[in-house]
């Protein structure tokens, strides 16, 4: 059966361990990486302040944020490539096909998914919890930091979110990265290649390598994740 | 509006719609389906949009396509996915029937590749008619050349140029895309780069490139089609007659008059009926 075949040829090309594969991921690991930290960086005091501050229109961007975290990375993909190429309004930059690019047109699609989960994760928090900071006498920011802090399980789970959106994304990277060998080649998009070319063998092994860096990477985060979470379990 | 008010005028509209429908005979004819693996060149060009409907006219099949490159074309056919192929490789092709993959292949049509560059053409290769001296003068000014890079068609026949060009392409110079043909026309107009084109695919996009034809007019050029019905394939009846079709002087005489009216001349040449 050719599934089964695949998987064997799959593993069989993974332990082979090639150079240009590990580029490929590496390449994989450090657009969507980046991407997610500046996602954080600047969608969790986003999400944080959306949650707390009042201000009128605030329903309005609540919703536009919880769309974009359906946002589809083709529509990205198209409307950052009309801005940077070379005919386009950024396209003196000069940085189409190159991984920066990939790393902002990421960035547009796991910004709305974090900054959108981690204001649900401060709004889930118990009303009186913010209250009671503050008449305890806790200045502005150390309600903040508190508020985070008790946050912290769903935070996590905000970044998994926005590196898994990103990671397994093709349909930006695809479009404003070119897919070019040795320079913006990433797993996804060597992915589509090889089973366009009906290597469906090497496609999956791709696949599988895929899996299993998402996996570690989730793993981490999982374990600090739980490490919190254990303290509800008493265990 | 209260529904009670709404179901009189639901009603006269249910009734029109009986009435236009009475005269109709029912489809007496069961439709199969049949699987055409084709490579992107002829699905974006929009033939198949004129073969296919004029095919399903004729006999009782449906046409569902997949556009893939060729290589994957082929493997779809090997597993017998598909029923009948449309590809341009005929090393590729010629190796699939010596396989025994395939029933029967005939020829279809061609049209002919075109060496497209920046306008600034900064190898100097603009106006020359053989593809192998003008790409050994890209490589020897390290000028950027886009491949393919896909196993398509025409990465493997833009291959074959380089090996008679006594050139191997490597360095920062030659790009590999690994998408399909209109992807790589954009990425070289972006990157002012040179690359090897179906001409069809190239006048389609041509005025949202910055690019212009370098070389064109040699025999080494041509690009010819080629039908493969699958061997042992799931609707046998409907690959055969899909084959005999586009062969046919009909089939032919679409394939000749295809792009006459959007680009002043035809994409496709006939190989049969001629």
């Amino acid at each position: 059966m050719l599934i089964v075949n695949s998987l064997r040829e799959a593993f069989r090309l993974l332990l082979a361990v090639d150079r240009e594969i590990l580029e490929i991921a590496w390449l994989s690991l450090r657009v969507s990486g980046t991407a997610t930290v500046i996602s954080v960086l600047l969608g969790m005091p986003a999400g944080v302040f959306l949650a707390l501050a009042r201000f009128p229109g605030k329903a309005f961007i609540i919703g536009l944020v919880n769309t974009g975290m359906g946002l589809p990375p083709v529509v990205v993909g198209l409307t950052v490539s009309l801005l940077f190429w070379r005919a386009g309004p950024m396209g003196f930059l000069g940085i189409m096909y190159t991984p920066a690019v990939m790393v902002l047109a990421q960035v547009l699609i796991a910004l709305p998914i974090v900054a959108g989960l981690s204001l649900a994760a401060i709004q889930q928090l118990s009303p009186g919890l913010r209250l009671q900071a503050l008449s305890l006498g806790a200045s502005r920011l150390q309600t903040v930091f508190l508020l985070v802090r008790e946050a912290r399980l769903p935070m996590l789970a905000a970044i998994m979110a926005g590196f898994g959106g990103v990671i397994s994304e093709v349909g930006s990277v695809m479009m404003v990265g070119g897919n070019i060998k040795g320079h913006t080649r990433v797993l996804t998009t060597a992915m589509v290649l090889e089973t366009r070319m009906g290597r469906f063998e090497m496609a999956l092994a791709l696949g599988i390598l895929l899996l299993a860096m998402s996996f570690t990477v989730n793993a981490i985060l999982t374990s600090v994740q739980q490490r919190g979470a254990r303290r509800w379990t008493g265990g | 509006m209260k529904l009670r008010k709404v179901m009189p005028a639901i009603g006269i509209i249910l009734a029109f719609m009986m009435l236009a429908t009475a005269g109709c005979p029912r489809r007496e004819v069961e439709r199969t389906e049949l699987i055409l693996a084709t490579t992107t060149s002829t699905a974006d060009s929009g033939l198949l949009d004129v073969l296919n409907p004029a095919f399903e006219e004729r006999h009782p099949f449906t046409v569902k396509t997949i556009a893939v490159g060729t290589g994957e074309a082929l493997r779809l056919g090997e597993q017998k996915e598909a029923d009948v192929l449309l590809v341009h490789a005929r090393r590729l092709e010629d190796q699939f029937m010596a396989a025994g993959h395939g029933a029967r292949r005939l020829d279809v049509m061609y049209n002919d590749f075109v060496i497209v560059g920046p306008p600034g053409d900064p190898a100097g290769i603009r106006g020359m008619t053989a593809p192998g001296p003008a790409l050994a003068r890209v490589a020897e000014r390290q000028a950027l050349f886009a491949s393919r890079g896909d196993n398509s068609g025409t990465h493997v026949r833009e291959n074959s140029l380089w090996q008679a060009a006594g050139v191997t392409p490597a360095g920062a110079w030659y790009i590999s895309t690994g998408q399909g043909m209109g992807d790589t026309l954009r990425i070289s107009s972006e990157k002012q780069a040179y690359t090897l084109t179906d001409r069809s695919t190239y006048l389609a996009q041509k005025d949202r490139l910055e690019l212009e034809i370098m070389v064109q007019g040699d025999p080494g050029l041509l690009n010819p089609y080629g039908v493969i019905e699958v061997q042992g394939a799931k609707n046998v009846e409907g690959a055969q007659a899909f084959a005999d079709f586009i062969t046919s002087p009909e089939g032919q005489r679409i394939i000749a008059e295809f792009g006459k009216d959007r680009f002043g001349q035809p994409l496709f040449f006939p190989l049969v009926h001629r």
